[in-house]
């Protein structure tokens, strides 16, 4: 189906299927339980699930397929939201322009940023792309706050000329759909929202997803392959790496952007912190925790880490409190101290360690971890694949 | 001329602390091939063993002076600090006066120590990892000491001064024969200096004029040679590691009175330390220190409002920029040794 072969159809369609059920899947407690905390089936939380989704595809074409590993793809993403805002700004609050102008911005960022970077490799060429992101970071906050309004961060004000806007809503839509509309089915003791803007991000991050496996499939991504597995042969068989690299470059960029864009769709606001070399971090570890070069990886690491910083910064002491008060009481107070220094405030504590614990122990990502669990069935060999060979 | 002079010397202390940092992070590249993403957060540790010390000096009990009244009328407390009463009142102030230059002292084993437990608990699993794992693993380190930190100390930067005898600026001009207060310089700043130059010095003499340093540079050049005669340079390495954190951290400590240290300080000067070991070139100890004390020259000359008024924000993006004209001018930085971190 679709030019794909059956596994891939298989993937695709399960992907298709999890993503259309999330607001039903991700909601298994009831509303008003102890446990509904853990409920992740909210429109906010879902949309960044599939819009880093997009973002860790895209980041996983570059560095899951060449290696190459841009420490700078957050510029892409604060690019792509500026241009979106603007767009709000200048046009109207539909989306469709708004996304379009982003990605093509951040692919115009890319082939520059790109064509630069990309003539060193290895270490080099991370610390090049971290050069520019921390560039355009710099200046976002500094000289172009013309543009980007610096700290305050761009939104839209009421006397911009939005010039097609009409009698259009004052909010981002579809054509007239708007993105925060809701529609709340109450079940039992069960809510489930299912909102606008979270199936238009769902649907651009299948297609997404349907173009990734489509690169990953082509002589294209053969060649960037090769280009990881060994770049002095394939430039002794005569071809030179340079474009290849540059392409899939850009289609990350561009991917990176329609990200951001999205982001800005969602909530019409674009701050400069977007592009700081943490959030560049954090896509690196949304692939790596999902697994590098594998298809479905970087949307669950994605998902993994957003619904972890949201669960995790949200529980404080008297949540633990509440967990905990089964036990007697000195031992609770001594556990809830523990805990909450993981928590809330702490949240940035247990990502640290996630991002260790991760590399030391799954530097496969979660997809290896479930292979290997699937393959501790069959047979037992489990230490052939736990030390990567240095490159 | 005299504007020139002022702005090499501002350039100075900030690039004297990217040069320090620079030289550990280059002294690890070079000795055990490893990308240190933490190192940023051992300059911090290093101002936080200031932190700490001057925090254990003032430990303090409270006596009640009924002579005094405070604003309420109430009997005055007066803390006293116990080193006041054990050395005397004179001593005891003096003390804690100096409580910055003495954290050296106090802060050598202590990032030793970090060093050491550093490189043999986690460095070490990762010598055969590729770059990106050693990037990454060293990245998550440093948010965990980060956040280790800010528990204890809090977000808020803290104020260290320096010595008295150090606050306030001198009259450097009139030292070139300029006139007087035309140049005015802080003093610390100075100190900070010449500190830094007698740490590097100290360094390179370590490296090249004991046996320790020369197997150690053998090491860097030929790792396995060395080896095979028979002499255990892995743990050699480990020091050398353990002495790039103590300069990182000595360059922290001295760095207090400059910036009041937080948590996110090591972060902040980590990339930029970057930038400087990739422009010095990977793996050159000098290329490390003339490039830190180049950029940090070129960014005080950036900020200056003559060029601002030219081409706006070049002070924000100066050092970034050298660098990316450096790399792909001359791939191997300023100073760059062929066949060190070329892939």
């Amino acid at each position: 189906m679709f030019g794909l072969d059956k596994k891939d159809t298989r993937l695709l369609i399960i992907v298709a299927i999890l993503t259309f059920c999330a607001p039903i899947i991700l909601n298994p407690f009831p509303a008003d339980s102890a446990l509904a905390q853990f409920n992740a089936g909210y429109p906010d939380l879902m949309q960044r699930f599939v819009i880093f989704g997009i973002f860790a595809i895209g980041f996983n074409i570059l560095f899951g397929l060449t290696g190459y590993l841009s420490f700078g793809h957050a510029a892409f993403l604060g690019v792509g939201s500026y241009s979106a805002v603007w767009m709000f700004k200048l046009l109207s609050y539909n989306v469709v322009p708004a996304i379009i102008l982003s990605v093509i911005t951040a692919g115009l960022f890319a082939i520059v940023i790109g064509f630069v970077s990309l003539r060193r490799s290895g270490i080099y060429f991370s610390i090049l792309t971290l050069a520019f992101a921390q560039m355009s970071y710099n200046l976002a906050y500094s000289v172009l706050t013309p543009i980007t309004n610096g700290e305050t961060g761009l939104q839209v004000y009421s006397n911009d000329p939005q010039y097609l806007k009409g009698n259009g809503p004052d909010v981002t839509h579809l054509f007239g759909l708007e993105m925060r509309s809701i529609l709340e089915i109450k079940i039992a003791g069960w809510t489930f929202d299912f909102t606008i803007g979270y199936y238009m991000c769902a649907v651009i991050m299948l297609i997404s997803f349907y173009l990734a496996i489509r690169i990953f499939r082509s002589p294209f991504g053969l060649m960037l392959r090769a280009i990881k597995a060994n770049q002095t042969r394939l430039n002794y068989t005569g071809i030179s790496p340079r474009p290849y690299m540059l392409a899939a470059f850009v289609i990350s960029g561009m991917y990176a952007g329609l990200a951001g864009g999205l982001l800005a769709s969602m909530d019409p606001l674009a701050g400069a912190e977007r592009m700081q070399w943490t959030a560049s971090g954090e896509v690196v570890l949304m692939t790596i925790l999902g697994g590098v070069g594998t298809l479905l990886g970087p949307v669950l690491g994605a998902g993994f880490i957003k619904y972890a910083e949201n669960i995790f910064s949200k529980i404080n002491e008297n949540v633990l409190h509440s967990w905990f008060s089964f036990l007697p009481d000195g031992l609770e107070e001594a556990v809830v101290w523990l805990f909450a220094r993981f928590v809330g405030e702490g949240w940035h504590l247990t990502l640290g360690l996630m991002f260790m614990l991760i590399v030391i122990f799954l530097p496969g990502g979660l997809v290896e971890g479930g292979q290997r669990i699937a393959r501790a069935f069959g047979r037992k060999d489990k230490d052939a694949s736990s030390s990567t060979p240095a490159e | 001329m005299d504007a020139i002079i002022l702005q090499i010397l501002n350039g100075l202390d900030k690039g004297s602390a990217y040069a320090l940092i620079a030289l550990g992070l280059t002294l690890i590249f070079g000795t055990l091939g490893v990308v240190n993403f933490a190192h940023g957060a051992l300059f911090m540790i290093g101002a936080f063993c200031a932190v700490t010390l001057q925090r254990l000096m003032k430990i303090s009990y409270v006596t009640i002076d009924e002579s005094q009244k405070d604003f309420l009328g109430n009997p005055l407390e007066v803390k006293v600090p116990y080193l006041q009463s054990w050395f005397g009142e004179s001593f005891g102030t003096a003390l804690i006066d100096w409580s910055v230059p003495i954290a050296i002292v106090f802060s050598i084993p202590v990032m030793l120590a970090v060093g050491y437990t550093m490189e043999r608990g986690l460095i070490k699993h990762f010598y055969k990892r590729p770059h990106a794992d050693q990037i990454l693993v060293t990245f998550g380190l440093a948010i965990v000491l980060q956040e280790i930190i800010k528990y204890f100390f809090g977000a808020n930067p803290i104020q260290t001064p320096a010595p008295s005898a150090f606050l306030g600026s001198m009259d450097f001009g009139v030292l070139l024969g300029f006139d007087p207060n035309v140049i005015i310089y802080p003093v610390w700043r100075l100190v900070y200096f010449a500190f830094s130059a007698i740490i590097i010095a100290g360094v390179f003499a370590f490296l090249q004029f004991t046996t320790f340093g020369m197997v150690v540079r053998a090491g860097m050049a030929d790792r396995e040679t060395v080896g095979l005669l028979g002499i255990n340079i892995d743990r050699r390495f480990t020091l050398m590691f353990g002495l790039a954190a103590a300069v990182a951290g000595m360059a922290g400590v001295m760095y207090t009175p400059i910036l009041s240290p937080n948590y996110h300080m090591g972060m902040d000067f980590l990339v930029l330390s970057f930038v400087v070991v990739v422009v010095g070139g990977m793996g050159s100890l000098p290329g490390a220190v003339a490039a830190g004390f180049l950029l940090g020259i070129l960014q005080s000359f950036a900020s200056m409002n003559e060029v601002k008024a030219i081409l706006p924000g070049i002070d924000q993006i100066i050092i970034y920029l050298v660098a990316i004209i450096i790399l792909l001018t001359r791939p191997r930085g300023l100073m760059g040794r062929k066949g060190v971190m070329e892939d």
